[in-house]
């Protein structure tokens, strides 16, 4: 029917128009800028170049990657070894206990994501309470540096990112038949088999869209290293805004930036290969 | 028995470090000392001094505009793009369904960096007006959503029986179709509130000099001035969270 046809177009219309103008057509000019020469002063000059793309192939900005990329695993490695047990015991939990607890997991979501990186520069600081602590088990030296230390970003990031994997593993673990662990143990597995051996495999799913969304956020922050960084901790979001904002040079910033896109889509490829469902990964929609 | 006292302590252990960090900032934002580290006794200084704070209350002001016209503009495409995309199955939907995903994917910077760009490019003055723009973007892609998942409960047979009956485009949709997804509705307004008015990053790159919101206004105040007034802005920010968290869940809840 060419009339339901028009009326469908018609009310994808705002939407299509409006991300593409502002959504689609800004990644263009990005993938466009990053061929593009510029003069010493940023401002961006007619023709064509991939001089931008080959002055990143220098030490430091392979080190700049290396250590984005080291930070951003690490930390989804953390939140993944907190995430998954916890999985298992809010899925055995009681319903009650069990939405309390995805309510408390959902509202640092929703506060304010400067707030809680402020919270945590305060007790890093060295007469901060973290820092305290950590020198009274006698983990740190009082003159151990915490806050402006690539340790204080990684932390931050567990934290900050930490929703983001609980969400989906709870999701799957809340769908795992906990008989089969039952079984398990009846023929014979210890508890902590049951869970790596019948448990894990069982959430797997979860447990890798729970690792993408640990690691898109981690390897594209730029607020994080920038708060409670020091001066080595700077990763691919720092060195995009140093670009944009200290050099002016926007060329040089959209070729990184379309490296940071290939760093994420390389990863959502697999995954959604993996699945074959994109629909699945609809947990950031905070539901 | 499948409880696991290992889980149990890690979930505690958890909880701990995710809120003691939040609850340690808001009791300091009452400590008279202007250190974190000792508690010299109780005080609401740090609210008072809030007032004298210059340009906090234009920043607030700001935030409340775009937060305010970024979601009712969002509201409106983001639940109609919803409604499409439940409605009609078709190639073209795949197509638009990928189109508003692709933005929560990405990470902020990519989103606040190409839209600078494309600013730039188009030659527009960054102001209030370009973050309006660049939340109502991002805010479309969470509404969406949001919209399409609670569409799994409606009954489009429902709109079929209306216009069996008789009741014109207009009439449906007041009668029928608004009743029904007034919940939902809600808190996607919630939610594209929140997420805007928490907005820092995308924010960041298309503010421009003159335009300050509410985080832009942290960011400098942690940067450049650490003072326990942060402490008590904090507070007063959190505790609307929750206030509007709390909503929220009353809003889901009635859903089920």
């Amino acid at each position: 029917m060419p009339r339901k046809k028009l009326k469908e177009t018609l009310m994808s219309l705002p939407s299509f128009v409006w991300l593409t103008a502002f959504f689609l057509l800004p990644f263009i000019i990005i993938c466009v800028y990053a061929f593009k020469p510029a003069d010493i002063y940023g401002t961006v000059l007619k023709g064509w170049t991939l001089s931008t793309l080959n002055s990143l192939g220098n030490v430091y900005f392979y080190k700049l990657l290396w250590r984005s990329l080291w930070m951003s695993i690490f930390s989804t490695l953390v939140c993944l070894v907190l995430a998954v047990p916890m999985g298992y015991q809010m899925a055995t939990s009681s319903p009650k206990w069990r939405n309390l607890m995805l309510m408390f997991i959902i509202i640092p979501f929703w506060s304010s994501f400067l707030i809680r990186i402020f919270a945590w520069k305060t007790i890093l600081h060295p007469e901060g309470l973290f820092h305290q602590a950590c020198v009274f088990i006698g983990l740190i030296s009082q003159s151990t540096p915490l806050l402006y230390t690539n340790f204080a970003v990684v932390i931050v990031m567990v934290y900050t990112f930490i929703p983001f994997a609980l969400l989906p593993i709870y999701t799957s673990a809340v769908k795992f038949d906990f008989q089969l662990i039952e079984a398990a143990m009846d023929l014979g597995a210890s508890r902590i088999r049951a869970i790596t051996k019948v448990f894990i495999p069982g959430i797997k799913k979860g447990i890798l869209t729970a690792a993408l969304m640990v690691f898109i956020p981690a390897i594209g922050t730029y607020v994080i290293p920038d708060l409670v960084g020091g001066v080595n901790s700077d990763m691919i979001g720092n060195k995009i805004a140093q670009k944009t904002f200290a050099e002016r040079n926007i060329p040089e910033a959209s070729a990184i930036s379309m490296i940071l896109t290939l760093i994420i889509l390389i990863p959502l490829g697999i995954l959604v290969l993996y699945s074959r469902k994109g629909r699945n990964l609809e947990i950031r929609s905070r539901e | 028995m499948i409880r696991s006292r290992i889980c149990l302590t890690i979930t505690v252990l958890v909880f701990i470090f995710l809120y003691v960090p939040i609850i340690l900032l808001m009791v300091n934002s009452f400590n008279d000392s202007k250190y974190a580290t000792v508690w010299t006794g109780f005080t609401l200084k740090w609210y008072t001094a809030l007032f004298s704070e210059p340009d906090l209350w234009e920043a607030f002001i700001n935030s409340m505009i775009i937060g305010i016209s970024s979601t009712v503009t969002s509201l409106i495409i983001g639940s109609l793009a919803a409604f499409t995309v439940f409605r009609y199955r078709s190639r073209l939907q795949s197509l638009h369904f990928g189109l508003i995903y692709a933005p929560l994917i990405l990470p902020d910077i990519l989103l606040g960096i190409s839209l600078l760009m494309l600013f730039v490019v188009w030659n527009i003055k960054l102001g209030l007006f370009t973050i309006y723009i660049a939340h109502t973007t991002f805010c479309i892609s969470y509404v969406t959503m949001l919209m399409i998942s609670k569409l799994q409960h409606f009954d489009l047979t429902l709109v079929e029986a209306a216009h069996d009956l008789g009741a014109g485009t207009y009439q449906t949709f007041k009668k029928v179709v608004l009743p029904l997804i007034t919940p939902g509705l809600i808190a996607a307004a919630l939610l594209s509130f929140t997420l805007s008015i928490d907005d820092f990053v995308i924010t960041f790159f298309v503010a421009g000099e003159g335009a300050t919101t509410l985080p832009l206004y942290i960011y400098s105040m942690i940067k450049y001035g650490s003072t326990p007034v942060i402490n008590a802005l904090s507070t007063l920010i959190l505790l609307a969270t929750f206030l509007l968290v709390i909503v929220y869940h009353t809003f889901a809840e009635e859903e089920r």
